[in-house]
């Protein structure tokens, strides 16, 4: 810090001097910060994270398995969007929640650093003339859609996590859709700037800019320190929320994070509630032991099973996390409970070349109140129908009397208060 | 051949330089392949969204949390203490970009909606929301003595030197 300390004062602006009252004027910009310098370091950062971002979104995309059911698209008419699907594997258990953690806590750490480009970048926005050529105003749409691309994802997932469906229609088609058009424009925009962004930051010099300002007011912040400030936000951000990825301690120091702060209860059945059975409508009549069967369907045979008769199969443990397209998720848990593949084989399927199932909820509403899960998925040993957690009969909230818990999934995959579950080729 | 290279140069000038131009063709054919799926359903309030988001971004949000700082920066300057300025945007910065994104859950609007569906309470965010801003401006007033105790001290001990 050698800013001379008895460097004489700038003329005030104001009195003698009038400021440029249109900001099509390039006097009207008075920030020192704004430059070439500043708005690459925050593109380069963008670059990198809104790529991971993309990444890990098309990855959770894939985690649904959309393919392989109707129940499990909540995207029909994808088309070549979903051209790099894959079939979603058990391993490592803590797949999704380390895929969908970063999405989640990513974006909402990235965001200071979008609002100080998109801060950054202002006068442009009124840069005469308006256009120049027809490239330049292709451009300018093109940046329409960066913009509005990029604040449409950011708000539509920020309102998401905190279950306020504000926005016109079902969650998983404009964030999915919203994102291809919103990368559309942002690989545009990488591939025009990027070598410009880098060049700018190799040169630390940039006063002929269009972005800085002829009349600089005199600075209160280095642009060492307005990165600082943007990555303290940054900071803010990342210690508030991202305990919502863990158990016990660290979850309180998700202080405003959904899903942060204590836990909603005590003992075996304490952790994280997606959706409480009350919620959805789940009375204790209909999962009590007199009114409950699970149907088991396959190709021409169907079984009845009480929860008690449940209980008189062979009976495994699994300790797998549950992971939330939200981005909360919890620590491993122990179920107990009787491994799919075992259910496949009640009603004639081998053991080692289980089938896919479909499985039905009590739930009468949601969009999740089925799920499709994959031959691998009911295949695998810690893939269990579980009717125990951490050593005590599932509670309500957690999906008595039977729920499905398979590693890796997306927690909505994980059907709660099972009714019917139909083996077969989906 | 002289002639065709003189009609180039206008053309170009105002088409600008091919490379940038198929790009963006092939980006626009790209969104448009999403967009028409994006949409499909709601087409208006979906582009409402889309446009509206940039426009109240860029024309709503940014102008009053500059303005803000503006004034902040001219108040400070008239009371001669413009260096104060960062100790007095930081807090109310970030305090501003927590309320800005956990506002549902903040405002308490998502609060029944939150406790029905994850048993967890939907009370504590405001108080949470104060309680930081207060560590944040406190913070800040703490940073601002430290370092007016620390230029106190220095400027005594150079002033017999400089002097």
């Amino acid at each position: 810090m050698s800013r001379k300390p008895c460097s004489p004062p700038v003329p005030a602006y104001g009195r003698n001097m009038r400021a440029p009252l249109l900001p099509t004027s390039p006097g009207f910009w008075r920030s020192p910060l704004r430059g070439p310098w500043f708005t690459s370091v925050l593109g380069v950062v963008l670059l990198g994270g809104i790529t991971v971002l993309f990444v890990t979104g098309l990855v959770s995309y894939a985690a649904y398995n959309p393919g392989l059911s109707p129940v499990n698209e909540k995207t029909p008419d994808k088309g070549l969007l979903g051209f790099y699907l894959f079939v979603w594997p058990t391993d490592p258990p803590w797949l999704y929640r380390l895929t969908q953690g970063v999405h989640v806590t990513l974006g909402i750490v990235l965001i200071p650093v979008l609002l100080a480009k998109l801060w950054s970048v202002l006068p442009r926005l009124f840069t005469l003339p308006p256009v120049r050529s027809l490239a330049h105003a292709l451009e300018r749409i093109s940046l329409l859609l960066l913009v509005g691309g990029a604040l449409f994802e950011f708000t539509t997932g920020v309102l998401n996590v905190q279950l306020e469906y504000l926005f016109p229609g079902s969650f998983y088609p404009l964030h999915f859709y919203g994102a291809w058009v919103f990368f559309a424009a942002f690989v545009t925009h990488a591939v025009l700037r990027v070598p410009a962004a880098l060049r700018n930051l190799r040169h630390l010099r940039d006063e002929d800019s269009d972005l800085v300002s002829p009349a600089p007011a005199p600075p209160t912040f280095s642009r060492r320190g307005a990165l600082g400030f943007v990555g303290g936000g940054s900071l803010l951000l990342l210690v508030t929320t991202a305990g919502r990825s863990f158990d016990g301690p660290l979850r309180q120091t998700a202080l405003l994070a959904p899903h942060g702060g204590p836990e909603p209860g005590s003992g075996p059945g304490g952790f994280q509630i997606n959706k409480t059975a009350a919620s959805r409508g789940i009375s204790t009549t209909e999962t009590s032991d007199e009114a409950w069967r699970l149907v088991i369907e396959g190709p021409g045979r169907t079984v009845r099973l009480s929860r008690a008769e449940l209980l008189r199969l062979p009976l495994h443990n699994a300790a797998l996390p549950i992971a939330c397209v939200e981005g909360w998720s919890t620590s491993d848990q122990s179920w107990r409970g009787v491994r799919l593949r075992d259910l496949a084989a009640l009603v004639g399927y081998e053991s080692d070349a289980p089938p896919d199932v479909l499985v039905e909820s009590l739930q009468r509403h949601g969009a999740f109140r089925r799920a499709a899960l994959r031959d691998n998925q009911v295949g695998d040993p810690r893939a269990l129908l579980a009717l125990f957690v951490n050593g005590a009969p599932l509670t309500p909230d957690h999906g008595y009397p039977a729920r499905i818990i398979v590693p890796a999934a997306p927690g909505v995959l994980n059907t709660k208060w099972v009714a019917r579950m139909t083996f077969g080729d989906l | 051949m002289r002639r065709s290279a003189m009609r180039r140069l206008p053309l170009r000038r105002y088409m600008g330089s091919p490379f940038p131009l198929l790009l963006l063709a092939c980006s626009f054919a790209l969104a448009g392949y999403a967009g028409v799926r994006l949409f499909a359903d709601d087409w208006f309030s979906v582009a409402l969204w889309f446009v509206g988001a940039a426009l109240v971004h860029d024309l709503v949000l940014l102008p009053l949390y500059a303005g803000a700082d503006r004034v902040v920066t001219r108040a400070l300057g008239v009371l001669g203490r413009r260096e104060w300025t960062v100790f007095v945007r930081v807090p109310a910065a970030f305090s501003g970009l927590l309320l800005l994104i956990w506002f549902p859950l903040i405002s308490g609007q998502a609060a029944d909606r939150y406790r029905s569906a994850t048993a967890l309470s939907g009370d504590g965010f405001l108080s949470r929301w104060l309680l930081i801003t207060a560590v944040l401006f406190g913070g800040s007033a703490v940073a601002l003595l430290l370092r007016s105790a620390r230029l106190r001290r220095t400027t005594k001990e150079r002033s017999p030197v400089v002097h």
